[in-house]
């Protein structure tokens, strides 16, 4: 990013500041963080760089590195900082401490940033910390949201995030969590708590978006901000799979509820609507996955999305391809909800009656009661094939099963389309 | 300090015992990294004794402090860098493949050193 400005007589004020701010601080915690060793020093440490900078920076002008200007600031402020509050640490510990920070093989050139901030990313994901604390974490240090915009985003009360996050440093800290990119044979899983924690935020977003509240941040556009970040660091095809994945989700959202906020479904969403820049980077990104012939359960639901996508419309929609990934992704992820998927886009493969056998196939288990999906689409192969009053009852169960508005309301919807009358 | 809890009433004689040789392996692996402090197999509960003290009495009670699914069967004392490190530790103790190892940090008081 070029910071330099086009005429030499703009002061290098708050503004400039404020640019680099928002262009540099994530890369220089991550950086800071390594060398102190610690999360909270680490961001006092960025603060107090940061302050230095909108006292010095007006006088002396740009810094050529500014991120290395921030990390030798941050990191000196720190020394004096821990030398400051000697008289309550005991000698021996101090000099260890001030030693460390200040060591040759902190080199801030040597060491790349990238690693830095994939360090920060593996470390706010890792498995020792809770799945909640991993999200909160992840948002506040790889993001930069602040507690009260994750608290809101949600709906958390903003001091239990904030004791949240707390608990998470401490539990890092105290069990040595290490501020390290996972070995490559230890990759795949530790990827696996990244992509979760990612997807996680995604659909936090994409719910989220469509119910009354209005959400400040959006999570979404975060979550692919983030996916991004980590594919231009470690461009594994299950990252650029997830990656593709919420692009593909996202092209989408235009077209997802009426202006009312109510739910339209993929079959009669207006496709002009679709954004279609998402939708051919996303296409791309699973094209560039698949090639790398590591398929994993991301990079074919990213597959199955763009199956979607490539159809200019609905009747268009290759069922016998997104059943064909489907087999596939079961084969991987053999769990219901995906024998449910599959179940579906059979019914639109095959009629609804080879369709309503394959749901009531999966349903029998058991495992599925309380999902109310299935008995959304058990319902609507019921509707389809005109058995109205089982429709309606199947529909019913659902209802007291959903949680979103908008899913109320169509279910709601379809309920009074079947009581009161035939069309 | 690594935790071992399993089921000790699903462990045969016989696989108990190429559980031991496994550990035994495996201590002498850490030992030579010079990361092995202690490790012990533990009696099986009903050979424990659990001890209270409140308000100056001694209760003395039959079995371990709560009966559980899994019990503490043995443990490990190992020096290890960070988490990562111990985790990669407590996965290969044979245990781990049947119950549950549990990783916990020892607070390092100077005096005990």
């Amino acid at each position: 990013m070029d910071l330099t400005p086009a005429s030499s007589a703009t002061p290098w004020g708050p503004e400039a500041v404020e640019r680099v701010y928002r262009a540099e601080s994530r890369r220089v915690l991550a950086t800071l963080i390594r060398l102190l060793g610690d999360f909270d020093l680490a961001e006092e440490a960025l603060h107090d760089a940061f302050k230095a900078a909108l006292e010095q920076w007006p006088r002396e002008g740009l810094p050529s590195n500014p991120r290395a200007w921030l990390v030798s600031a941050g990191r000196f402020k720190a020394i004096d900082g821990i030398r400051r509050n000697a008289r309550f640490a005991p000698l021996d510990e101090l000099a260890e401490r001030v030693e460390a920070i200040a060591d040759e093989r902190a080199q801030v050139e040597q060491e790349s940033v990238e690693d830095d901030r994939l360090r920060l990313i593996f470390t706010c994901c890792h498995p020792a910390l809770a799945p909640d604390a991993q999200i909160a974490l992840t948002l506040r240090e790889v993001c930069g949201l602040t507690t009260e915009e994750i608290a809101r985003a949600f709906l958390t009360a903003p001091a239990t995030l904030a004791q949240r996050i707390v608990r998470a440093k401490a539990k890092i800290r105290t069990a040595r969590i290490p501020y390290e990119v996972p070995e490559r044979r230890e990759l795949p899983q530790r990827l696996d708590s990244v992509l979760r924690v990612i997807y996680l935020v995604f659909n936090e977003g994409y719910s989220a978006s469509s119910g009354a509240t209005l959400i400040r941040h959006d999570l979404s556009a975060e979550a692919i901000r983030l996916a991004r970040l980590l594919v231009e660091l470690l461009p594994e095809s299950e990252a650029i799979g997830l990656l593709a994945l919420m692009l593909l989700h996202e092209s989408r959202r235009a077209a997802r509820t009426s202006a009312e906020g109510d739910l339209i479904l993929l079959e009669e969403q207006d496709r002009t609507l679709w954004d279609h820049e998402q939708i051919a980077e996303g296409l791309a990104l699973v094209d560039r996955a698949v090639a790398t012939n590591q398929v994993g359960s991301y990079v074919l639901q990213a597959a199955i999305a763009a199956v979607h996508a490539r159809a200019p419309t609905a009747r268009s929609t290759d069922w016998h391809r997104i059943v064909a990934l489907y087999d596939a992704l079961l084969a991987l992820e053999p769990s219901p909800v995906v024998a449910l998927n599959r179940a579906v886009a059979l019914s639109m493969r095959d009629g609804p009656r080879a369709g309503l056998g394959a749901v009531e196939a999966v349903m029998a288990s058991g495992a599925l009661d309380d999902y109310h999906l299935a008995h959304a689409a058990r319902a609507d192969l019921l509707r389809r094939l005109g058995h109205l009053s089982e429709a309606v009852e199947a529909y019913r169960r659902a209802l007291a099963l959903v949680r979103q508005e908008p899913e109320r309301r169509f279910l709601e919807r379809r309920v009074r389309e079947l009581t009161e009358g035939s069309a | 300090m690594l935790l071992i809890y399993f089921d000790e009433t699903a462990l045969p004689e016989d696989e108990r015992q190429s559980c031991y040789d496994e550990s035994l392996r495996l201590i002498e692996e850490l030992r030579t990294k010079g990361q092995y402090i202690a490790a012990s197999p533990l009696h099986p509960t009903s050979t424990a004794t659990s001890v209270r003290v409140r308000e100056g009495k001694r209760l003395v009670t039959d079995g371990p402090f709560a009966e559980t699914r899994e019990q503490l069967g043995g443990y490990y004392l190992v020096d290890a860098r960070d988490l990562d490190e111990a985790i990669n530790i407590a996965a290969r103790i044979p245990m781990s493949r049947k119950g549950t190892v549990e990783v916990r940090p020892v607070i390092e008081l100077p005096v005990l050193q």
